[in-house]
């Protein structure tokens, strides 16, 4: 057999070897390692984003403050928005989907380990191109919407907006392409006997994201595309001196822009479906009921777009219209907040760390949702739009609801990732000090904005009212600042010295909590077979006739399997280096056109190299350590 | 496809191989890119005529775009052909039918820098006016997409003589390869319909200018 390398005078080494070591996190193909890769650089990138909050909180925490110019505010509240959409919220949610997806779905891996790979290095390529921006003259500074004609060249001068552009292609990319491995995996490889009704609701929600992440982010790529073009090579997409409509940019970019949110908030929802039932011990109330919904705000999440441009004078019709569907995409996701309730009520609770994230998480939506209901009143958005009010909106969904259904994601399966579980009083003094921080922080910005206080400017001046709620709002994120202080000291501590989980901690309820803590490369010495919904507790309880659970008498030891003969796909150079090679296209835009052809030459010479290497090298035999 | 294949797949929940349903799903995002595209050409198209440059009746050659328009699709029998002569296991008919279908898609592509360079010609370019830009950058997209499949068609025959194994042994291989050069081929015939023939309707070529 002829391999790319061999006909290329074997540029590299046959196959990357060795489970240990950087060489071995760079080339990895293992669903698990991919999904810590992607938490710990979400993290990053979420203490990032946290620090250009906190600076535009300082500024604004006094009238005339001059704590940053007004260039760099603007450059401030757009990678802000960028990063903690692009580079927090979806990464960590991608990060649950690749750690847990395979393990409850009784899957050894991803349909393509190798593509699930690339869509990490894309990821991370991208952010870097994003953020390199900061130091090449400029961050982008238009708004995390980019409303045109301000992004043109006219307006927009130096390469911020030209990076803004690059960087969301390469991490659009990153993003199809998992959500392409994950339909894929979550469709064809479920354990015999898991029918689509029986798979948890995270892998649902997942599901339902994948779908929205493919059709939504083509929609966006034309956009931005069509706005590179306009920038680098002359075309009048949105020159509105040419005719163009300014107003064709914000239908493109919230026609991705509203499926992006609920990108945003469905896996905090798998999240918590996940938890309640398990620290309730009882199953999800109304499993079919919560999944449909789910599909159903997925389905509506395409007929709002609009409300965002209530105040561009669309006309009566549109605005009415938009109104109602808004309205209605309210009913579904009440339906979810009405099934948690009810799967907690009668339960025996217990208060852990993720059910605390979890109850704060359906709290902290309620107050979203509502103030989201409010500005589907178009005439009351009017009054709201471009304020404050509605900076706290978001924020009620983006951090109370997303950030919160994460954390309690991290707390409810960092055993199980780790084998160790998080100390429990470090995990609720965090919990605390992250919901009274988050509301000091943000609730008062509703006042702020129905007082007329507009977003995005960088000063006020003094008699306006507004100097007392700014400064709580400030002394806000010093406190949610002290809650990830804690939460960073209880993941060193505990990371070495924290309390053995075992396969079971929290007497769990799907696939992942059947196999060893952290698990084996191969996840499942045996594919499980599934006859129930929560096929773990199914395994371990029986329904007494009071309809209490009964520990079921353990049959015997489940025999021993030669896990020697499992055959696991091999780690690769090339999806590292095809991710390289396309952000080099990019980031030759913005630099010089040589690296994009030293670019395009590797990408090429990876495609090839991928295509024709097999997935699972024939002559390796590994010893399948932890991952 | 009763062929024995060179990696053996495993059993999959639909029964459906993941590389097909990769390529199903490719190709469902794929609608939502040229949707976007296309619509962006529909609601620009008209902003054209009021502005300077060149109207697209004057342009538009719609005898010679529909020549090109029966090479692609003939491309797609030529493609079918290919795909039933790897699941025969017929390496004579695979090859043949495979250079069949780079040589028609490449011949549309030819077609395609004809009419590129003589809309330059006229003075349409892609900075002219909004009719310029969409229509540059729709039928351009599609063109990369149809270059993209000739390269891909071409590895498929260069692969034949160097890893058989590739195309004989795994039709599933020769079968993606359709699918996409048959969506490429079907979204050509919704941009020759709204772009040419919708297009070219009720306009007057002495009307502007």
């Amino acid at each position: 057999m002829v391999t790319a390398n061999e006909l290329l005078g074997g540029v590299l080494a046959k196959r990357p070897v060795g489970a240990t070591g950087v060489m071995s996190w760079i080339t990895t193909i293992d669903h698990k390692r991919i999904g810590i890769l992607y938490g710990v650089t979400g993290f990053i990138f979420f203490i990032l984003g946290g620090i250009e909050a906190l600076l535009m909180r300082l500024q604004l925490s006094s009238a005339d403050a001059g704590i940053v110019s007004p260039e760099v505010y603007n450059q401030l509240f757009t990678m802000h928005g960028t990063t903690m959409i692009f580079l927090v919220v979806m990464p960590l949610g991608a990060a649950f989907f690749n750690f847990m997806i395979p393990l409850m779905i009784g899957a050894r891996d991803v349909a393509f380990p190798r593509l699930n790979a690339f869509s990490y290095w894309m990821f991370l390529f991208g952010a870097i191109l994003l953020n390199v921006s900061f130091l090449t003259g400029g961050a982008p500074n238009v708004g995390w919407f980019a409303y045109s004609p301000l992004t043109s060249d006219t307006y927009s001068i130096g390469q911020g907006v030209d990076f803004w552009i690059l960087g969301l292609l390469v991490l659009g990319v990153s993003s199809m392409a998992a959500a392409f491995n994950f339909i894929v995996t979550i469709v064809n490889m479920r354990a015999p006997g898991m029918t689509m009704m029986k798979i948890p609701v995270f892998v649902w929600m997942t599901l339902i994201i994948s779908f929205l992440l493919i059709l939504a982010f083509p929609v966006i790529t034309v956009a931005i595309t069509l706005l590179l073009l306009d920038r680098l090579f002359g075309t009048v997409f949105f020159d509105t001196a040419a005719g163009a409509n300014p107003l064709l940019w914000q239908h493109f970019f919230w026609a991705f822009g509203h499926p992006e949110v609920y990108i945003l908030i469905l896996p905090a929802m798998g999240i918590v479906s996940e938890i309640l039932p398990v620290f309730s011990r009882k199953p999800l109330f109304g499993y079919t009921v919560v999944v449909f919904s789910g599909v159903l705000i997925g389905v509506m999440g395409w007929g709002v777009w609009s409300h965002h441009m209530f105040t561009v004078g669309l006309g009566p019709v549109a605005n009415s219209a938009f109104a109602l569907i808004t309205m209605f995409i309210a009913v579904p996701t009440g339906i979810k907040i009405f099934n948690w309730i009810a799967t907690m009520w009668g339960g025996s609770i217990r208060f852990t760390t993720p059910m605390l994230f979890s109850i704060g998480f359906i709290g902290m939506f309620v107050i979203g949702g509502l103030s989201g209901v409010m500005h589907a009143v178009a005439p009351s958005d009017t009054q709201q739009s471009d304020t404050y009010f509605v900076v706290a909106h978001l924020h009620y969904v983006l951090f109370g609801g997303s950030i919160f259904g994460l954390f309690a994601g991290i707390y409810h399966w960092w055993p199980k990732i780790t084998g160790r579980l998080l100390n429990e009083f470090l995990g609720k003094v965090q919990f605390w000090l992250f919901f009274i921080g988050f509301n000091v922080t943000f609730f008062p910005m509703h006042f702020l904005g129905l007082d007329g206080m507009p977003r995005r400017i960088y000063t006020y001046s003094e008699g306006q009212g507004w100097e007392f709620w700014n400064v709580v709002s400030t002394v806000g994120v010093f406190i949610i600042g002290l809650s990830l202080f804690v939460f960073i000291q209880n993941v060193v501590r505990t990371l070495r010295h924290g309390e053995k989980a075992g396969n079971d901690p929290w007497d769990g309820r799907t696939l992942e909590w059947s196999i060893p803590s952290p698990p084996p490369e191969y996840n499942f010495a045996q594919i499980p077979t599934v006859t129930d919904r929560d096929a773990h507790w199914a395994a371990k309880y029986s329904e007494g006739p009071d309809g209490r659970p009964v520990p079921k008498v353990q049959g015997a030891a489940q025999e021993e399997v030669d896990t020697r003969n499992i055959h696991m796909p091999t780690p690769s150079y090339y999806p590292v280096l095809l991710a390289a090679g396309l952000t080099l296209i990019a980031g030759g835009l913005v630099s010089h056109l040589v690296v994009s052809v030293i670019g395009g030459i590797l990408a090429l010479f990876s495609i090839y190299s991928w295509a024709l290497e097999p997935a699972t090298d024939p002559d390796a035999h590994r010893d399948h350590g932890a991952y | 496809m009763a062929v024995t294949t060179h990696e053996p797949e495993h059993p999959t929940s639909t029964g459906l191989s993941h590389r097909k349903l990769l390529m199903w799903t490719f190709l469902g995002s794929e609608c939502l890119f040229f949707g976007t595209l296309i619509a962006n050409h529909m609601i620009n198209r008209n902003q054209a005529e009021l502005l300077n440059g060149v109207s697209p009746a004057c342009v538009l050659d719609i005898p010679i775009t529909s020549a090109s328009t029966f090479v692609l699709l003939m491309s797609s029998v030529a493609m079918v052909l290919a795909v039933t002569a790897s699941e025969r296991g017929d390496m004579k008919q695979l090859r043949i039918w495979l250079f069949m279908t780079a040589v028609l898609g490449a011949t549309f592509l030819g077609f395609q820098v004809y009419e590129f360079s003589a809309f330059v010609d006229e003075g349409l370019t892609i900075g002219t006016n909004l009719y310029g830009s969409t229509f540059f950058i729709l039928t351009g997209f599609h063109g990369v997409h149809v270059t993209v499949g000739v390269i891909w068609i071409l590895s498929m025959l260069a692969a034949s003589y160097r890893r058989s194994d590739l195309v004989i042994g795994n039709p599933l291989n020769v079968d993606i390869t359709g699918l996409y050069w048959h969506f490429v081929d079907v979204v050509w015939i919704v941009i020759f319909t709204v772009v040419y023939l919708v297009g070219a309707i009720g306009l007057n070529c002495t009307e502007v200018v």
